[in-house]
């Protein structure tokens, strides 16, 4: 086809522009967004949603979810909202979201239930795994991982993103779909506070630019992506999440002054299927979703599971319960190797399977399990999981794949089926993000953040219920102030950043895949595995001139090009973000996977602590917060959430 | 709670926005045209907006950026008519399975 037969099929709205007037904005539609509005509509609260995609089947959870973490408080838990928060607090070192933990644990079970209540499927209403040993008979909730203490739930999430569209629309929230946020507006008194004052962005389709005026702002847009992976044919499978979701709402924080920590955290990248990965779930292993896999060696001999004391559990059952004397174990998102105090059952570590004569590949075999154990991994969590309902099970199945015949290969040494090099960096394993206190609220008077906005996030449940959390005191601000004034120059200034991709002569102008690609090359670069200080800085010097030389030669066709050239613009200042937060940080750290050459001493005492970073009059400001500096979690959560206990909570006693 | 404005800019908002299918190594979305009734529902829910509708009226939707697929499988979840629309991993991701030993 040629560029005669095909015209742009939307209206062309460029220079149009839409005033939309609200309390509470929320910028982003996927869980945490959705949740965010639900919580100010319920308030009564007149609420706007600014969304990239279609909030039926956007962000991380768009096609679904298996498995619903730290759901404490259901009725057939063993543990406490405390316990769990506080064990994931130690298991990470401290370098861990206490704040939004505790929220996760202590009303992530009230979020499943408002699921179920829009008509999520939580539950096994249709008695498909009657008898199982997961299952509750009572509450017919199935459980993963800890059978004893029930604390994660296995879920259909490829119902709940749907459900939470339809609620939106009944509590007739201002939906707008397409439209991508680009920059967040502030405004200061004549005393100098600032607050926010809402957002801009423009519609992906059509190029309408819009100003969203409202009193609170709450930001639960993506963590950043694409920083290190970049592959200009495969773009879509560079990353784990969304291809569109790639850090913006961390770039338009950075410019507005928001402050952020542990954005220094990188790790070795785990799943890259433009590269040296598979489809996510897609090839045999052990972990998360495929939790508890009968593996085998390339004989078909099968690989031994062992409790945290190396005792070898003879039977699958013995695969779901703690170790004598231990009250629990931590599995799932941000789990990977964890203490002694918390490890879980599992396989052989891959050198000893090796001196016994393992062989590879391995694979995972399902058809040496239970039934109902079977039918719940392959059929329920590899379906409901993200993306699996048709990359994976439908197509696997399509392919002949028959788990009770069939075994499936896993790749490389690890259960990831990855392989990739110490330069090619990911955002994963709880990274950094916004810093916020007990409110969710920002360094900015009224602008909040929740699910993979905030540091050291994870899952689907943690996402909801921050965002709920984030809604609700975002709420409670807008109740108490007026808009505030926006500047016009302000406006005026990215209107002009926003469209000038369009003017560039295509003949002269660079594609945001050849700055994408620039900027990875630099991070691998300049910010690989091992860091220091004179390498750090000839990389921000490139970046630098990235954004002086080439961003005024990025060149659009058309507004879905614009929206992944803003991209591109976003994912150059979170680079930069990156390389101050590194250049910050003067010492190794084991939980930060960071690592420098010029400072290699591990985790000195004198810099356990978060290194607090914003942007002022264009130079990086850092401050220090004590790694503790959120408190007693019950505590502090109880002293500022007494109306949501009696008027919200759940309370099964 | 809204209004509307054109913007009058002497840099004149008139461009014509043009698109073309961009080339990738590969195919991953196939429509059978037998089965699409053309409902652009796959259009309306794609998260990375790459499928375009056509300008033919019960056509199915043009694969514009195919390199941009996120192999979700949204577009399969809501098509009302199944078999319409097939997702392809690209061939060095197809996992290998074998018979159990």
């Amino acid at each position: 086809m040629n560029r005669s037969e095909y015209k742009w099929p939307y209206a062309n709205e460029s220079g149009m522009e839409e005033m939309v007037q609200s309390d509470v904005l929320v910028l982003g539609g996927g869980l945490s967004g959705c949740f965010a509005a639900i919580a100010a509509a319920r308030k009564g609260l007149s609420v706007a949603i600014v969304e990239k995609g279609a909030i039926e089947k956007s962000g991380s959870a768009g096609t679904g979810f298996d498995h619903w973490e730290s759901a404490c408080t259901n009725p057939c838990s063993g543990v406490t909202a405390k316990e769990i928060a506080e064990a994931y607090v130690r298991e990470q070192d401290w370098y861990s979201n206490g704040i939004a933990h505790y929220i996760e644990c202590r009303e992530g079970y009230d979020r499943l239930l408002d699921l179920e209540s829009f008509g999520g499927k939580v539950r096994d209403t249709e008695d498909e795994f009657v008898g199982a040993e997961f299952r509750d008979e009572n509450t017919k909730l199935m459980f993963a991982y800890d059978y004893k203490n029930k604390f994660t739930i296995r879920v259909w999430g490829s119902t709940f993103k749907p459900a939470l569209y339809r609620e939106l629309k009944k509590l007739g929230v201002k939906i707008y779909e397409r439209t991508e946020a680009t920059g967040l507006l502030v405004s200061s008194d004549s005393g100098g506070t600032v607050r926010g004052a809402g957002a801009m962005g423009m519609n992906v389709r059509t190029g309408k630019f819009y100003v969203f005026r409202a009193k609170s702002t709450v930001l639960a847009m993506s963590r950043p992506a694409r920083v290190w992976l970049f592959d200009p044919d495969l773009t879509g499978l560079c990353e784990f999440r969304p291809m569109q979701s790639i850090g913006s709402g961390h770039a338009m924080g950075w410019r507005a002054g928001l402050e952020f920590t542990m954005m220094e955290k990188t790790v070795r990248a785990e799943f890259s299927a433009a590269g040296r990965s598979f489809p996510p779930y897609g090839a045999g292993n052990n972990h998360n979703t495929w939790y508890a896999a009968t593996m085998v060696d390339a004989r078909g001999v099968e690989i031994p599971y062992v409790d945290r004391d190396g005792r070898e559990l003879k039977t699958v059952s013995e695969r779901y319960y703690p170790a004598p004397g231990q009250k629990f174990f931590l599995k799932g998102g941000v789990i990977d190797n964890p203490k002694y105090e918390y490890r879980g059952p599992e396989t052989l570590e891959f050198d000893e399977l090796i001196k016994r004569g393992y062989q590879l590949p391995f694979y995972a075999d399902l058809s040496r399990m239970p039934e109902s154990e079977r039918k719940v991994i392959w059929g329920m969590m590899i379906g409901e999981e993200a993306k699996t309902k048709i990359p994976i099970y439908q197509n696997y199945t399509d392919r002949g794949f028959d788990p009770s015949k069939h075994m499936l290969q896993s790749y490389g040494t690890g259960w990831q089926s990855a392989n990739f090099l110490e330069q090619e960096r990911q955002f994963f394993g709880a990274p950094g993000g916004v810093m916020h206190d007990w409110d969710l609220k920002t360094n900015v008077d009224g602008i909040y953040a929740c699910g993979d906005q905030l540091y050291a996030s994870d899952c689907a449940g943690f996402a909801c219920a921050t965002g709920y959390y984030a809604g609700r005191k975002a709420s409670d601000y807008a109740k108490t102030v007026g808009l505030a004034e926006i500047n016009s120059q302000d406006v005026q200034a990215e209107k002009e950043r926003l469209y000038a991709p369009l003017y560039v002569r295509s003949e002269e102008g660079i594609t945001w895949k050849e700055l994408n690609s620039a900027i990875s090359k630099a991070m691998q670069n300049y910010c690989g595995g091992v860091k220091c200080d004179s390498l750090l800085l000839e990389g921000l010097d490139l970046l630098k001139s990235f954004e002086k030389d080439i961003v005024p030669s990025l060149y659009a066709e058309n507004p879905h090009d614009l929206m992944r050239t803003h991209e591109v613009m976003d994912i150059l200042t979170v680079a930069q973000i990156v390389l101050h937060a590194s250049l910050a940080r003067k010492s190794s750290s084991q939980p930060l996977c960071f690592m420098r050459s010029d400072y290699p001493e591990i985790d000195p005492a004198c810099d356990r602590k978060h290194i607090v970073l914003r942007q002022e009059d264009g130079k990086p400001v850092t401050r220090e917060v004590p790694l503790d500096f959120f408190g007693d979690l019950e505590e502090e959560y109880e002293k500022r959430n007494q109306r949501y206990i009696r008027e919200e909570a759940v309370h099964h006693e | 709670m809204s209004n509307q404005k054109k913007v009058d800019s002497k840099e004149a908002f008139n461009l014509e926005y043009t698109v073309s299918p961009v080339a990738s190594s590969v195919n991953p979305i196939i429509y059978n045209q037998e089965l699409c009734i053309g409902c652009n529902r796959c259009a309306q829910v794609c998260q990375c907006d790459i499928l375009f509708p056509s300008k033919e009226k019960g056509r199915h939707p043009i694969v514009m950026y195919p390199g941009e697929c996120y192999y979700c499988g949204a577009c399969v979840m809501v098509c009302p008519n199944p078999g319409a629309i097939t997702l392809k991993h690209p061939l060095m991701n197809r996992a290998k399975f074998v018979p159990v030993k």
